[in-house]
């Protein structure tokens, strides 16, 4: 509905949206969106998924920019940002540009990550290259005035309040995020921190746009009724004729050596369900020395993949003591990335009690590892789920879009299958020992303000 | 069974709908048994998705037994003929089939998707729940817990604490006011024969829709409609719901919360499905409230003063009661400014009706964006599935352009007399408003 961060993002990215065509009783082969792809002598790469369900199309630039990369006591500008890019241009007053998408049949809207800004147009196929003129205006040509910026600084702050500050568990979420990355700026949510925000300015969100939108760090993800053959033209007309300008390297600090786990509590009084939560630091694609990145992908299928996994069978079925328990991991993140665990306790259970649970699960896997036919097991769901991941018009485009932004290639997404298939359990037991293992995690406690529990 | 086939293929009446290039076209499937359904037949994604309905089914819980649907819903696909919970869910999983049921206000619906490789283990799988869950102790028990922790876990979320006190406020003593989950205190009392006796009463062909689509052709949909559904009994027994007029109306009722914003969330009667004017009440709304950026409320509560990050409105019609609805959330500072614009809003609507460039926009919206809905095989089953539901006919993809064109300025502008008046509206507001009259409230937890 409206221009919005997708905190969550890198949770469903790539790994879980693929396409394997084969049945997994055959060999594995690659292949996930077949897309099309080619680069304009700018510098800008275009991606084309073509699915002709419908006459309709998804359109979208991705910038290889993110909160992430932010200046230190501006946080919450990227974000800041890609709200004022519906503010109007040399060619479009403000507001104007989701007007006119609406007014075409089209639904417009944009997100911000740590590491990417997005914006999309999903439209009729005739009404592509409309969009296409005013996208590619807007990465040029942006216009903003004080009338504009400031009340819209007023929107992102109630959106900040809405979003993490009227609910406890999206506080705490925020909490144990700043706790996990001492020194990354991964530990900043996107969309800031509140005294930072009510600060930030029209020249500051200038300076980033001016800084960073440009065609050569951008990446035209198209998906839908259209062929890369039908669209180049139209890529060359209004992107290619923007200059290529030259662009910082991200370069962000890394995080120090950590020693010390820790513990992140919050008590308060609208807590009637509470939840336990740890996080550990974790291999991502693009940051994977040792090859952890799909090992771990295949053990988060055996410890949380449905009613079956390990956690809920154990936690949730055997034990009785949890109502949900989990294990998520996402590798898709430009620097490195975490994967965390965690389980509510069933009514009456004391939270010690759950996260010494938890805890044994964990020493299990640890000690024992996975079986090779857990392995085999995961593998083979995950590739037969990974079937349906074609059966959408925006999730190519979002997975590939977020791929790439992260320092992925169109090689790596389509050998995705190959590569899972490719595990083995001595793979999964070295990562999970190598990441799981590690003691300087964060354990994050939703409580209510009196833990009758306990 | 080629008799069968034949007999499948001859029932298929097509029709194409108006979607440019590309049309879709339903086809009528009625299986050899006599079980009708709508089928969009498409072999390019080797996926195929079934959706139904039982209208009717599961609308009112019997007395102290609130959440039985639900619970029904939850537990249906925990095991189901030989298998018990754990060995179901791994025939699931292993063959990538999503199974799943939804108990809803008006009809207890469910939805499979699987792929065409699996399609004989989907249609049993999904046979099996329908026909013979087992109920088992252990599972019935799981799933309470699961919907208490979440009935528990919805408490610290001001949206839903607002939703509540509005749908129990304006329809206190009917199926509509209650939570579809139960409550902490009924929950408890429900046994594995209370949702046995659900599953005997509520399922019965003379209540069930169908749709489909996907890599699926008739003549294979029209058995695994018998399959799946052949051995129900022909007739269910759904309790009888009276019609509701929403009451509270003009009250502003504040339940105090340590929250940052204030939720509010408003409403008063609306317009059927059914009724003649539904198209010229979604246009008013597409103005008012729907459309995002450009409708009125967002432009004046956030574009111009940046009270808010979003406010909307939009239009709920139930078998037995309609409403016209707007909501948003501002900071408790605020709320006071922000509720008065929304309610001046209401009021220009109501007097003025809308202009002809929104009338315009809105109609060139309404249905350019139709086509962009039909995004995955399962999304097109269950458009299908709520154009049967609102017994639109099945050439309604055809006419749904013309319907939405015919709406003239005067028809809004009747409509939006008819509907809006802004001293009827029950309001509800969550957190710790200031600038707001209360006519009620109310402290502390919920």
């Amino acid at each position: 509905m409206s221009p919005a961060i997708r905190l969550f993002r890198r949770l469903v990215a790539a790994g879980a949206l693929t396409l394997m065509t084969l049945s997994p009783a055959f060999a594995v082969e690659k292949g996930v969106f077949f897309p099309e792809t080619f680069t304009l002598p700018n510098g800008m790469q275009v991606v084309v998924v073509t699915n002709k369900r419908v006459p309709v199309v998804t359109h979208m630039v991705w910038y290889k920019v993110g909160s992430a990369d932010e200046a230190r006591g501006v946080s919450g500008i990227a974000h800041f940002l890609e709200h004022l890019m519906f503010k109007g241009t040399d060619e479009l007053p403000p507001g104007a540009f989701s007007r006119i998408v609406a007014k075409n049949g089209g639904r417009d809207n944009a997100f911000t990550s740590w590491d990417y800004t997005a914006y999309y147009q999903n439209v009729a196929r005739d009404r592509l290259e409309l969009v296409m003129k005013m996208e590619s205006d807007r990465m040029s040509d942006l216009r903003l005035t004080d009338e504009v910026v400031y009340p819209e600084r007023d929107v992102i702050i109630e959106e900040r309040r809405q979003r993490i500050e009227n609910e406890p568990a999206d506080r705490i979420g925020e909490q144990i995020n700043a706790t996990l990355y001492v020194h990354h700026p991964y530990g900043t949510p996107i969309i800031g921190w509140p005294q930072e925000m009510s600060t930030l300015t029209r020249e500051e969100a200038e300076r980033f746009y001016k800084t960073w939108y440009a065609p050569n760090n951008a990446i035209l993800v198209v998906s839908g009724d259209i062929t890369a053959e039908e669209l180049k033209p139209l890529a060359e007309k209004y992107y290619g004729a923007i200059p290529t300008r030259p662009v910082p390297e991200r370069a962000r600090v890394q995080e120090p050596p950590i020693s010390a786990a820790r513990r992140v509590i919050l008590r308060d009084d609208e807590v009637r369900q509470p939840s336990i939560r740890r996080s550990w630091h974790a291999p991502s694609y693009r940051v994977d020395p040792n090859g952890h990145a799909y090992p771990l992908q295949v053990l988060s299928e055996i410890m949380s993949g449905g009613p079956t996994s390990r956690l809920y069978r154990s936690l949730v079925v055997d034990q009785r003591l949890a109502t949900s328990a989990w294990l998520g991991y996402s590798p898709t993140s430009y620097d490195l990335g975490s994967i965390g665990m965690g389980a509510s306790p069933a009514a009456g259970v004391p939270m010690d009690k759950l996260e010494a649970a938890l805890e044994a699960e964990l020493q299990k896997l640890l000690d024992k590892g996975v079986t090779d036919e857990e392995v085999a097991t995961a593998k083979k769901r995950m590739l037969a789920e990974a079937a349906y991941a074609r059966d959408s018009l925006t999730g190519p485009a979002q997975t590939l879009g977020a791929a790439l932004a992260t320092g992925q290639t169109i090689d790596d997404v389509e050998n995705w299958p190959v590569r899972i298939d490719a595990v083995t359990a001595d793979q999964v037991n070295a990562a999970a020992r190598a990441v799981l293992g590690k003691t300087n995690h964060v354990t994050g406690l939703l409580l209510p303000l009196q833990d009758k529990g306990s | 069974m080629n008799a069968i086939a034949a007999r499948a293929l001859g029932a298929c009446l097509l029709f194409l709908a108006s979607l440019p290039a590309h049309a879709i076209e339903i086809k009528r499937v009625v299986s050899p048994g006599g079980i009708e359904a709508w089928l969009v037949e498409d072999h390019k994604v080797p996926v195929i998705a079934i959706e139904w309905a039982f209208e009717g089914a599961g609308a009112a819980d019997p007395k102290g037994k609130d959440g039985l649907a639900n619970l029904a819903a939850r537990t249906l696909d925990e095991g189901a003929g030989p298998y018990d919970s754990q060995a179901f869910a791994a025939k699931l999983q292993d063959s990538a089939i999503a199974l799943g049921f939804d108990a809803g206000r008006d009809a207890f619906t469910g939805s499979v998707r699987t792929l065409k490789q699996n399609r004989d283990e989907a249609v049993e799988l999904t046979r099996l729940a329908l026909t013979e869950p087992r109920f088992d102790p252990e599972a019935v028990e799981r799933m309470r817990a699961a919907v208490l922790s979440s009935l528990r876990r919805d408490q610290a979320d001001p949206n839903y604490v607002s939703r509540r006190l509005f749908y129990s406020t304006a329809y206190p003593g009917h199926p509509y006011g209650d939570e579809i989950r139960g409550t902490l205190e009924a929950l408890p009392t429900i046994t594995p024969d209370d949702l046995r006796s659900f599953v005997k009463t509520q399922f019965g062909r003379d209540r069930l829709l169908v749709t489909a689509s996907g890599d699926i052709t008739p003549e294979d949909l029209g058995k695994a409609l018998d399959r799946i559904f052949g051995a129900l009994p022909a007739k269910a027994a759904v309790p009888a719901i009276p019609d509701a007029k929403p009451q509270g109306l003009g009250e502003t009722l504040v339940a105090t919360r340590p929250t940052a914003q204030t939720v509010m969330l408003m409403g008063q009667p609306g317009i059927q499905r059914s009724d003649p004017d539904w198209y010229a009440a979604t246009v008013m709304n597409y103005v008012l409230g729907g459309g995002g950026f450009g409708s009125r409320l967002m432009e004046e509560v956030r574009e111009k003063r940046g009270l808010s990050y979003g406010v909307y409105s939009y239009l709920i019609s139930l078998d037995h009661s309609a409403l016209v609805m707007a909501g948003g959330s501002t900071v408790n500072a605020k709320a006071g400014q922000a509720l008065d614009i929304m309610r001046q809003e209401w009021k220009r609507m109501a007097e003025q009706g809308v202009t002809d460039q929104e009338l315009a926009d809105a109609k060139t919206y309404l249905t350019g964006s139709f086509p962009l809905q039909f995004s995955s095989t399962q999304a097109i089953a269950r458009i299908l599935l709520q154009v049967r539901r609102d017994r639109l006919g099945i050439d309604y993809l055809d006419k749904r352009d013309a319907l939405i064109n015919a709406v003239t300025q005067a028809d809004v502008q009747r409509v939006a007399q008819r509907l809006l008046d802004p001293a009827n509206l029950l309001t509800v507001l969550v957190g710790k408003p200031e600038g707001v009259t209360a006519t009620r409230t109310l402290d502390g937890g919920s």
